[in-house]
């Protein structure tokens, strides 16, 4: 019997696991996907928002503007990566300038720290790629950039190292309420609980139907993106916004934590919660409303291009309560819940703690992670003691990141368990670079097949049935034809 | 100890380099390749069709690379593999990494860079859709199937007919597969046309020119694609979408020099050919370093590499020996009709009097000229029956026309007889 399971390992769900974690009591996560991270959580803008744009006295405000103020301490922590580079809400003329206004006074009323209205000649002084018609902007200093998926899994491996166990490739089909709790239910398998906690981004309206709560409905909303090659990343310094228009919030650029550019996102409502599909309309949409605020910007250094879907509701706020006893719901929960997730967690553990929970803190509780290893932040020496160390660093596998075979060793040697080339990409970068693979993907496999004793033709791109490879070649190998 | 020349790569350019060097005296030569054996991209061609015009014979890929091969032993060149260049500086340093030495710093009076190309990606061309497993490059199915003995799927789509495409859509049959056509955007196919006729033709696979994929399908493995027809803007055709069926998709749309490297030492590019801007003697920007074979133009034929390679050798020994040269150049420059041309400038006191220049036109051209003109004379003409965007085209300047007309600038342009 477990305390508490949560369901689904998103940011949200990992974040409140790694908080558990802290306590002497019996977690779980358990996951559809044979890997964390693999929701909206991997395909979003990535930014570490200020919290100016939240309506004040909400939930949005307020988990948002402390969320953020948590990320320089959980980087020193779990060392995924953070860059507080600051952002700015580009203003084009006079009605944008008093939008900008509007929204330094939310910000001031929402306590975001390091604001600013900036003019013209400040911008182009600091982000000489705008549009030099750009008319004035919201400066937030203390806005940054994080990978989310690289945060989400460092969450993840620290909750892991830490006693919560993940239950991967499960996905929850039905809920029972128990005597102590609930029973959740997944194809072969049972989970006794006293506490479930329902963390399954666009399906958490699902998954509190099949306990009975009926009253919530999630409309996915995509929005695509376009990435660039990492010879332009330094175009923007800073996440550029645009001024918010009736509803729409513009498409930003921003340099990505890996040096790359990337653009995006636009606003559709789809039908379908799995719909991923890029689509050639939104992807032209996304890059002429980038050009707008960087008329520059070179299409031909694209390298690839991707979309994630919004947990929209028609209510405005995250919805977090403890629905029923024992059932506590996070549902709608959209932008800014990367920045508010940390935030979200505490919430959590309080609502769990009114709720009568007892937490006790473990004496053993293990607050860093060991970050992995990047030689390209290592100097030439570093580099040398490595190898002297462990000869397949010096190994390069990646040609166009320069990523050594013994990073990809150590990805593969973590608490969370890797079996998908997309899960060592999202960990080692690997294949992420400009031929997407190309080069590396062979070298890739081999590697998971010597290592994870798997064979070649069952190891898949990401989740089951995305299967590589479809048979052996009848010419042996090596053969000429 | 700091070597004579350093070249960077050991595939066809770079052996082809080292060995003319090696062969007319030069004495501390050093290859270094990344991967574990030399030969570069010919070792996954097991195709015929090379050598041609070097051998006169028609060799598999890695046959004519083991020409190659077979005398780097009988000469001093040193060779070091499974070595990556992180780095080459402009004061001609070249920065490696493997597993024997870790990362160290070596010394060269020259270098040639050789470092090739590599596919573009779907990513690069923009196609809208999901994100399945079951999309390739044509270059790695090719791997997979010919050196890792995989075959990556059964039913398959192939987007544009460069030649690596028609090959592999051969390759591909004869494995099993089931090859439901070659869809390419132009109203011609940018391969050889013997591979069109040998690889295509000879097996009934349909080839669909002013065609694109609009869209991919699938979640987790790809389920089909959507095609559709271009007009002559290359706009899709509203009412022409197909949806085709397929577990794998082939992209065969064009190569890109890898220039990181030359990128990162501060080598001036062309914006055309994606590499460096080079002299007659394969020379860029940075005295002392030269580049040759795919990462200077993407080469059709590997005969044109070599060839190639050492004009660059030649060029490294005479500037060992006299160093940096002072004289003026004339610059070459793409008019109408072509859309590169190699080299981009020549020396003005260039000794040689034959120059071979390269270039490509943009579109399929029957009875045509190219035409060399200075100052709006013209100083030299070549007929060709045909002219086509995906054969490079050649011919040999004399260096007196253009001595005598002294001038900054000559143009080449197409002329329709
Ligand atoms: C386009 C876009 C841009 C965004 N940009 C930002 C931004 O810049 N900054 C910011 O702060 N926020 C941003 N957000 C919001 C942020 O991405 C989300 O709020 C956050 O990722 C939600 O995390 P989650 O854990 O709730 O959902 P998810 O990451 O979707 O996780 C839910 C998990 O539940 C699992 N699951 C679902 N059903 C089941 C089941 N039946 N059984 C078991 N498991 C199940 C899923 O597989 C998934 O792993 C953006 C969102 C989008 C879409
Ligand atoms: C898939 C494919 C199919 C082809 N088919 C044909 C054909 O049928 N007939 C024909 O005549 N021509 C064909 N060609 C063209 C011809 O083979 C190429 O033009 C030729 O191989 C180019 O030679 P290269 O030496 O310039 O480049 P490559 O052969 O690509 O060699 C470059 C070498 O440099 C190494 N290298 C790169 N960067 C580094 C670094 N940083 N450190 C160390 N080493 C490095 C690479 O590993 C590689 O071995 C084909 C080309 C391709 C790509």
């Amino acid at each position: 019997m477990y305390d508490v399971s949560i369901i689904g390992a998103g940011v949200v769900g990992c974040a409140i696991a790694r908080e558990l974690a802290k306590y002497d009591i019996k977690v779980c996560v358990v996951e559809k996907d044979g890997d964390v991270s693999n929701g909206t959580s991997k395909a979003n803008s990535g930014i570490v928002h200020g919290g100016y744009d939240s309506a004040p006295n909400t939930l949005k405000a307020k988990l948002c503007v402390k969320g953020n103020e948590m990320f320089k301490q959980l980087d020193n922590e779990l060392k995924f990566g953070f860059k507080k580079c600051g952002s700015y809400v580009l203003g084009f003329d006079e009605n944008d300038h008093k939008e900008i206004l509007k929204l330094y006074e939310k910000g001031t009323e929402n306590k975001v720290r390091n604001i600013s209205v900036v003019e013209k000649e400040f911008i182009l002084a600091n982000e000489p790629n705008v549009n030099p018609d750009v008319h004035s902007a919201l400066f937030c200093g203390s806005a940054g950039i994080i990978s989310p998926f690289e945060f989400t899994i460092a969450l993840a491996e620290n909750a892991a190292d830490n006693g919560v166990e993940f239950i991967l490739e499960t996905p929850v089909t039905g809920i029972e309420k128990t005597e102590e709790g609930y029973k959740i239910k997944s194809n072969d398998k049972e989970i006794l609980t006293k506490y479930v906690i329902n963390s399954a981004g666009l399906f958490s309206d699902k998954i509190a139907k099949m306990a009975g709560m009926n009253n919530f409905e999630i409309t996915p909303r995509k929005g695509e993106y376009l990435l660039f090659d990492k010879e332009i990343g330094s175009m923007a310094k800073s996440v550029l916004f645009q001024t918010p228009k009736e509803g729409s919030k513009g498409i930003l650029v921003t340099p990505t934590i890996h040096g790359n550019l990337m653009v995006g996102p636009n606003a559709t409502y789809v039908d379908d919660k799995e719909d991923l599909d890029t689509t050639k309309s939104g992807l032209a949409e996304v890059g002429e409303n980038a050009k707008k605020t960087m008329p520059e910007l070179d299409m031909s250094k694209i390298i690839t291009q991707y979309a994630g879907l919004r947990s929209s509701m028609e209510s405005y706020d995250f919805i977090i309560e403890e629905t029923e006893k024992g059932f506590v719901n996070l549902i709608g929960i959209d932008s800014p819940g990367l920045t508010s997730s940390p935030a979200i967690a505490l919430y959590v553990k309080d609502i769990l703690l009114d709720s009568g929970m007892e937490l006790k803190e473990k004496v053993n509780f293990i607050s860093h992670r060991t970050p992995y290893i990047r030689m390209d932040r290592m100097s030439n020496e570093e580099i040398n003691e490595l190898i002297e160390q462990d000869k397949s660093f010096g190994k390069i596998v990646c040609r166009c990141e320069s990523i050594s075979e013994g990073e990809i060793l150590d990805v593969l040697r973590r608490s969370i368990p890797v079996n998908s080339v997309d899960g060592i990409k999202r960990r080692a970068r690997v294949t992420s670079g400009r031929c997407q693979g190309g080069f590396c993907t062979p070298r890739v496999m081999e590697i998971m097949s010597r290592e994870l004793k798997m064979d070649m033709l069952d190891i898949n791109k990401g989740n089951k049935g995305s299967y590589i490879l479809a048979d052996k070649t009848k010419t042996p190998k090596g053969g000429k034809m | 100890m700091t070597y004579d020349l350093i070249v960077v790569g050991g595939g066809p350019a770079g052996l082809a380099a080292a060995l003319k060097a090696s062969e007319e005296g030069l004495e501390n030569i050093l290859i270094i390749e990344r991967d574990y054996m030399l030969g570069g991209i010919l070792n996954q061609c097991i195709h015929n069709g090379f050598g041609l015009h070097k051998f006169k014979e028609e060799l598999t890929g890695p046959e004519y690379s083991q020409k190659y091969i077979e005398k780097l032993k009988d000469s001093s060149i040193e060779v070091i593999t499974e070595t990556m260049v992180m780095k080459v500086t402009e004061d001609r340093e070249v920065h490696v990494l493997n597993e024997k030495d870790g990362f160290r710093v070596l010394k060269a009076k020259s270098i040639i860079l050789a470092m090739g190309c590599r596919e573009r990606t779907r990513g690069a061309i923009n196609i809208a859709g999901g994100r399945p497993a079951g999309v390739f490059t044509a270059g790695t199915a090719q791997r997979f199937i010919n050196l890792e003995g995989y075959l990556p799927g059964k039913e398959v789509v192939i987007l544009g007919s460069g030649d690596i495409g028609l090959i592999m859509a051969r390759r591909m049959t004869l494995e099993g597969a089931k090859v439901k056509g070659v869809f390419e955007l132009m109203p011609y196919s940018n391969g050889l046309t013997r591979n069109i006729v040998q690889c295509l033709e000879d097996y009934d696979i349909p080839l669909k020119l002013s065609h694109t994929i609009l869209s991919v399908h699938g979640k987790e493995r790809l389920e089909g694609v959507t095609v559709a027809k271009v007009d002559e803007n290359l706009k899709p055709i509203e009412g022409t979408q197909e949806y085709i069926k397929c577990d794998t998709l082939l992209l065969s749309v064009g190569l890109i020099p890898e220039n990181e490297l030359s990128n990162v030492c501060g080598i001036e590019m062309d914006r055309r050919t994606k590499g460096p801007i080079v002299t007659e003697s394969r020379e860029t920007t940075k005295s002392g370093i030269f580049a040759c074979g795919n990462v200077l133009h993407v080469h059709d034929l590997v005969d044109y590499v070599s060839e190639e390679a050492e004009i660059a050798a030649k060029g490294a020994m005479e500037y060992i020996k006299n160093g940096k040269s002072e004289s003026g150049y004339t610059l070459t420059k793409a008019g109408q009709g072509i859309t590169y041309v190699v080299p981009q400038k020549i020396k003005k006191c260039e000794s040689e009097d034959k120059i071979k220049m390269y270039m490509r036109v943009d579109k399929v051209y029957s009875d045509a000229k190219i035409k060399v003109y200075s100052n709006g004379n013209e100083i030299f003409s070549k007929s060709f029956e045909r002219l086509m965007p995906g054969e490079m085209a050649s011919l040999n300047l004399n260096m007196k026309n253009i001595q005598e007309c002294d001038t900054e600038e000559i143009v080449f342009e197409v002329e329709v007889l």
